[in-house]
């Protein structure tokens, strides 16, 4: 105590409580300012790490910097949401151009998925990546998932997630085996053809609860027998005409032949 | 039976021999079919029936697979009836809004009608309602499916022809009362995709010129959707159609008792007889045994695979639609019509709009389809001029034209029933919906025309391979050598029999243009009419290949003998070469 009185009056002294002071009050603020996204907190190495990535797989298409090109758009400001959703699906990096970029397997692993998306969020300020709490389907409302999914989606996904046809050969695609935090991303970022839902559209909440009915519908029994494809009364038809007419025809045929 | 037995050689001496011609006394019935011809004899004396009822029984049918599809329809007809009758059980047609608190979780506490939560309630609440709801569906599809190919099988084989024109006509109002029938029932659970199939119906009245929106109202009882058009459909679906389906039903088969029916050609069979069995026993077992096969057969699909799945659809609701909307697979050459008629076909008047781009595919496509369908009887009389009676059927090859027109109109059928599922071809088969679509607005000119002179084509091949095979025998595979090294191969000649089914046909001239003047060199009146049908005769008679005659044949195996070796059996003529 005497000591720290005795040097009170140190020339050193104001420094050192302003640094103090500041040090304070930055600890401060990064234990209480609003997380904006993953990238924030993303690690110096893990956006270098994705910044070689970008370079080596992706950069030919959407630029050296992410600025985007004449084959790719740019990627400033599209968050890590897309970059996760692009490429945990397989469709980046893309194969070719076409209409539309098809799903395939993921060419990359968990973690050199974060750290591209790591990259590409340090770019700009863009959707981050959900988190579990909303993209898992628990606890999920199945009955205002399903209105809202049959209002929203249903028209280009079809009724049960089968997918649909779009324009001059765009499709949206079935969305079977894909996870929570996919259909999630796909709905924040809006890839290809599709519309962005963002959360003052439909609340975290409800995604989930979207999320929720989709797994439901895919993981529930068939309560009728095989589905068909999931694809209307088209199947059915075809499936009348092919399969339960050619029985019947071979009964007929059958009975035909049968001497009296 | 015992008497029956005697060694034949062991003729009866004496008296006993005047008694041989006698017919075998009967035995006495026993004690239930005593008692059963009792009751027969019962109803008889009160009602009279049995002379009718006998002479039902010992009508003969002639057998063939085909002659039993219009049975797979009439079976699916009466399966419908059945099971719908276990619906209406449970069903109730009400657009009341009701909370929806049944066994199927993804849809507890949404507000639906009433008519969609007894559906539901159908599907996972009643012990076995799925299942009958299923076998329902199916059967209708199947009876659909049902009643077009047996109408494909009257049209080839030209069983249409007089005396049954009528009947033709009765069952084409039968078949253009199976897809209302339907539309209507599969319109009833108002879940999302009926409820937009309704949608688009009230679009087709709405495109009515000038009262369309009127009858929209009307039907509707006030805007779309209102609350009395799933009712009304009831009434329509489980009342007013089933009721005139049953009654040109009866009709249909009573005329086919009244015509006899009609028999394929072959030895023995003939205009005026029909060659097969009678009702009763044989086609009462084979005929019941049918219903059954049909039965479980429905009944095995409806087990297997799901139809219909309401509870997936979800309830209706006019603001959502989902991808992939299609009616049953019945009304989707309707739906393809529509899908094919470009949009500059909508015409604004002024303030007012003309929806031809609506109008020709929802309100002119099925009147003008079911009109050349109920008049080709008719139209075919008139060109070729045949008033007389027809019980033995054509052979389709030997109809080029017809086969032809058939195959054509199939294959417009078939273009305008893709566009209906122009969408799922897309994604399918990975295609652009707008190039699927501008192909088949393409196919639909195209098309017909291509597989008209297709199939006639092979009729007209077909037909001559018959010609080829009467006259030369079926090509046996065997090469004989001959000593001076030369090679041959065995024609085996057709069997009479086969070979009758081959010439019996025959074959129509086309009508003669004579002089359109009259002895005074004045231009006929009926000129213009009569040449018009020449030409339609020519149409239709043209290129026509005759059917081998005696003559013919005779002069073949005359010129066949040097080929033939004098060997072999197969040689219809052994002798020595005049060549």
């Amino acid at each position: 105590m005497n000591a720290l009185a005795a040097r009170r009056r140190h020339p050193a002294a104001i420094t050192v409580l302003l640094l103090l002071g500041l040090i304070l009050t930055g600890a401060a603020y990064s234990l209480l300012a609003p997380k904006q996204a993953q990238a924030a907190l993303a690690s110096e190495d893990q956006v270098a790490a994705g910044k070689s990535l970008f370079l080596a797989n992706c950069a030919s298409c959407h630029g050296l910097n992410a600025q985007g090109t004449l084959s790719g758009p740019s990627l400033i400001g599209v968050g890590a949401a897309s970059v996760d959703f692009q490429v945990s699906t397989g469709r980046m990096p893309a194969a070719g151009t076409g209409v539309q970029v098809a799903r395939g397997v993921a060419k990359f692993d968990e973690e050199a998925t974060a750290a591209m998306a790591a990259y590409v969020a340090s770019l700009g300020q863009g959707p981050a990546i959900p988190e579990e709490a909303v993209t898992s389907g628990q606890g999920a409302d199945l009955a205002r998932g399903g209105e809202i999914f049959r209002v929203n989606c249903a028209m280009c996904h079809n009724f049960a997630g089968a997918g649909g046809a779009l324009t001059w050969g765009k499709y949206a695609p079935a969305l079977k085996d894909v996870t929570g935090r996919q259909i999630y991303e796909a709905m924040v970022t809006g890839p290809a053809n599709m519309p962005k839902f963002t959360d003052t559209n439909i609340s975290p909440e409800d995604k989930n609860n979207v999320i929720g009915f989709l797994k439901a519908i895919e993981t529930q029994p068939q309560q009728g027998g095989y589905h068909l494809g999931n694809l209307g009364p088209s199947s059915e038809g075809l499936f009348a005409w092919v399969f339960a007419l050619g029985l019947l025809i071979g009964a007929a045929v059958w009975l035909g032949s049968k001497a009296a | 039976m015992s008497t029956a037995a005697a060694p034949r050689g062991a003729a009866p001496r004496g008296a006993a021999a005047l008694r041989t011609d006698d017919p075998a006394v009967r035995p006495e019935p026993t004690g239930t079919v005593k008692k059963l011809g009792g009751l027969a004899g019962w109803v008889d004396d009160r009602t009279g029936v049995a002379k009718g009822a006998g002479h039902m029984l010992k009508k003969v049918f002639p057998d063939h697979w085909s002659f039993m599809l219009g049975e797979i329809a009439m079976y699916s007809m009466i399966i419908c009836l059945l099971t719908g009758v276990f619906l209406t059980f449970w069903f109730v047609p009400s657009m009341g809004e009701v909370p929806y608190d049944g066994s199927y979780i993804p849809l507890q506490g949404v507000q639906m009608s009433e008519a969609y939560k007894t559906t539901l309630d159908i599907s996972f609440d009643i012990r076995g309602g799925l299942l009958i709801r299923q076998i329902h569906h199916w059967a209708a599809l199947m009876f659909v499916v049902a009643v077009m190919v047996h109408m494909f099988r009257v049209f080839f084989t030209g069983a249409f022809r007089k005396p049954r024109e009528i009947n033709w006509v009765i069952g084409t109002v039968l078949s253009l009362l199976s897809i209302v029938e339907g539309f209507a029932g599969y319109s009833l659970p108002d879940d999302l995709l009926s409820g937009t199939g309704i949608r688009a119906a009230e679009g087709f009245m709405q495109s009515i010129p000038i009262v369309g929106s009127y009858v929209a109202y009307f039907l509707f009882g006030g805007p779309f959707p209102g609350e009395a058009i799933i009712p009304r459909f009831y009434t329509a679906h489980v009342l007013i159609i089933p009721a005139i389906l049953i009654g040109l039903f009866t009709a249909h088969l009573l005329l086919v008792m009244v015509h006899k029916h009609t028999q394929y050609p072959g030895p023995g069979r003939t205009n005026s007889n029909v060659v097969g069995f009678p009702l009763m026993p044989v086609y009462m077992a084979k005929a019941g045994g049918f219903f059954f096969i049909v039965f479980g057969a429905i009944a095995l699909v409806s087990a297997l695979f799901t139809i219909n799945p309401i509870w997936a659809y979800g309830p209706y609701d006019p603001s959502p639609v989902t991808a992939g909307s299609q009616p049953d697979w019945y009304m989707l050459f309707a739906d393809g019509g529509l899908r094919l008629l470009p949009g500059w076909l909508e015409i604004p008047i002024f303030k007012w709009t003309l929806s031809l781009n609506v109008a020709i595919g929802a309100l002119l496509l099925i009147p003008v389809m079911y009109t050349l369908i109920g008049i080709y009887p008719f139209l075919e009389a008139w060109v070729t001029g045949d008033k007389r009676e027809h019980h033995l059927l054509d052979r389709p090859r030997n109809a080029p034209v017809r086969t032809a027109l058939g195959a054509a109109f199939i294959a417009e059928y078939f273009v305008l029933a893709m566009a209906g599922v122009n969408d799922i071809l897309a994604i399918k088969f990975h295609l652009a919906i707008n190039s699927i679509t501008r192909a088949l607005q393409l196919l639909f000119f195209v098309l017909p025309v291509i597989v008209f002179w297709v199939t006639k084509r092979l009729c007209l091949s077909l037909q001559r391979a018959d010609r080829n095979l009467v006259l030369h025998g079926r090509e046996t595979g065997n090469i004989y050598r001959s000593a001076d090294g030369e090679f041959t191969e065995i024609h085996e000649p057709l069997d009479p029999y086969r070979r009758w089914t081959l010439v019996q046909h025959e074959v129509g001239t086309p009508l003669a243009l004579g002089s359109t003047k009259d002895a005074n060199g004045v231009e006929s009146p009926l000129s213009k009419k009569a040449r018009r049908r020449a030409r339609w005769s020519q149409f239709y008679f043209r290129d026509s290949v005759a059917p081998v005659t005696p003559a013919e044949l005779a002069a073949a195996h005359h010129h066949g003998e040097h080929d033939a070796l004098p060997s072999a059996e197969s040689a219809t003529h052994v002798g020595p070469s005049e060549h």
